[in-house]
């Protein structure tokens, strides 16, 4: 059977809203319009229960009381809210805040942002495999430290962070603990109680619900932890995010977060179980690649692999029908290449042959044969065109050869 | 973003993929860029007696862009004399292929390779540099 065409793999970046959901969803754009906040009246009162129904099935996913979901945008939104939030609400007791450089955007800038207002933050680099180092963690703690924010599993290399170790640190010193868990809820077990996160952020977009919604969960007892609003309004969601609620988003990403949760058992043995065959048949097939990133504590449908020798816009180029990811400087508004694959310690030149494989729930097995088959075909055809290649082969130590730089 | 036809179809059809003996006379070699910038392009030119250039060759590491403009640009040297070929601008690349602002320099590359080869053809017969081609290679 001929698999159709464009095929998508890139469900790291977003995921196709599930038709479940859509369906949940409608109602909500039809005669169920009323604003959550309307205490006055049935419209009112509709839209509020199906917004506390969202978030009792979201508190529940992730082991957290209900008063302690918050809505929000999207995980950029909470990612902001928890960091600013923080430094501001905590300032008096301190000015330190410790992350990680493989971080996304959305919590590295924030940081950048309070750097340049006078606080201190700590980059902690990563391993080889991707995770940090607790020991480096545990040594970078003062008493001025406010807030650690380690993400639950990274974007780019889908590896997967010691959260309950950094959350038991976290706890022993007094200080928050806040996890972007964008590539993780609804995908492996998250638990608030269990793995002692105070604030923690994820999207609906990422786990099959609609773009424009997220969560920052903010914990109640144990420590009552409190955030600055961003913005000032309405005072809704508990003074936390004012604005009126995206209603129709929310029921979508309880909806989303339902299913993920019934889903999840059956498809981590799904995902990991192609996962696993496309990185055989790949190194297999294809000689001198490098997966990147942790291979064991990595997200079931995650996998980044260097092609050596080949660049990684020409590669997606090859593979034209199917929607994967580069960390290549040319694929990036930029020009630079990743800084998550560069933070591992890879040299620039395998940053630009990397590939990402994001896997999801409408990824079949044809599809992930079809890719494989793709790639063995395209990173021959390019090695035959490689200078770099060439070199290697007559045993050339490209580590030594003199560049003309531009 | 998408690719300009043009683009597509010298990845899809790379003319004059391959390499040249570089050890030989008549051979002109270029090697510009660098891995970590993400491209690399070896263009080589086989000189006939006559002083044009019958036979050119590349391989390269980068984007479809890259790939295209170094194609593009053995296709162009093939019968061109020594002089002409110096005259090719990185501009005219730009031109034929539609490249975006951001991979113009592609472009630039292919005719520094362009360049670099034949001031390696020139230094291996002795002939005398041009001054514009004195730093050919070395950014």
């Amino acid at each position: 059977m001929a698999v159709k065409t464009p095929i998508y793999m890139d469900n790291h970046a977003t995921t196709r809203t599930d038709p479940r959901v859509v369906e949940a969803m409608l109602p909500y754009f039809g005669d169920i319009f009323g604003n959550a906040a309307s205490r006055n009246h049935s419209f009112g009162w509709a839209a509020e229960e199906a917004v506390e129904n969202a978030r009792a099935i979201i508190a529940r996913a992730i082991n957290a009381d209900p008063k302690e979901i918050v809505f929000t945008s999207g995980a950029t939104e909470s990612n902001n809210l928890a960091i600013k939030g923080v430094a501001e609400m905590y300032a008096e007791k301190g000015n330190h805040i410790i992350t990680c450089v493989t971080e996304h955007k959305a919590v590295i800038d924030p940081c950048k942002k309070l750097e340049r207002m006078g606080f201190d933050v700590t980059w902690l680099p990563v391993l080889p495999s991707g995770r940090i180092d607790l020991e480096q963690l545990k040594a970078a703690i003062t008493d001025k430290t406010i807030l650690i924010s380690i993400m639950h599993a990274n974007n780019e290399i889908g590896v997967i962070q010691p959260v309950e170790e950094i959350g038991r640190i976290a706890e022993e010193r007094g200080i928050l603990f806040h996890t972007d868990a964008t590539q993780t809820v609804g995908k492996i077990p998250v638990d608030v109680q269990k793995q002692n996160i105070h604030l923690l952020s994820f999207s609906g977009h990422k786990i099959y619900g609609p773009k424009g919604v997220g969560v920052l969960y903010v914990r109640r007892r144990k420590p009552r932890v409190r955030v600055t609003p961003l913005m000032d309004g309405g005072g809704h969601e508990r003074g936390m995010r004012s604005g009126t609620l995206n209603v129709t988003g929310i029921v979508g990403l309880g909806k989303a977060v339902e299913l993920c949760m019934e889903e999840m058992e059956s498809e981590t043995k799904r995902l990991s179980a192609m996962r696993d065959g496309l990185r055989k048949k790949l190194f297999d097939n294809i000689p001198e690649i490098f997966e990147n990133g942790d291979p064991i504590n990595k997200l079931p449908h995650s996998l980044n692999v260097s092609f050596t020798y080949v660049e990684g816009e020409s590669l997606l180029m090859g593979i034209g029908d199917v929607a994967v990811s580069s960390g290549s400087a040319c694929t990036s508004a930029s020009l630079e290449p990743s800084y998550v694959l560069k933070s591992l310690g890879l040299g620039d030149e395998l940053a630009h042959s990397s590939i990402r494989f994001g896997l999801g729930r409408f990824s079949t097995q044809e599809e992930v044969d079809y890719v494989a088959e793709k790639l063995i075909h395209v990173v021959k055809r390019l090695r035959e065109m490689s200078p770099l290649w060439e070199m290697h082969n007559e045993g050339i130590d490209l580590t030594k050869v003199e560049w003309a730089h531009h | 973003m998408a690719y300009s036809d043009k683009i597509l179809e010298h990845y899809n059809n790379p003319r004059n993929v391959g390499s040249l003996d570089k050890g030989s006379k008549s051979v002109g070699t270029g090697l510009v860029g660098a891995p970590e910038c993400g491209d690399v392009m070896k263009l080589q030119i086989e000189v006939a007696e006559d002083g044009t250039i019958r036979d050119a060759k590349f391989k390269t590491f980068g984007c479809g862009s890259a790939i295209a403009s170094s194609s593009l640009a053995t296709e162009w040297l093939k019968g061109k004399s020594v002089d002409e070929a110096l005259a090719i601008k990185n501009t005219a690349i730009v031109e034929e292929l539609n490249l975006p602002p951001i991979k113009i320099h592609c472009s630039v590359l292919a005719e520094d390779a362009i360049k670099a080869a034949i001031k390696d053809y020139m230094e291996k017969n002795n002939i005398a540099i041009p001054a514009e081609l004195a730093a050919a290679g070395h950014h």
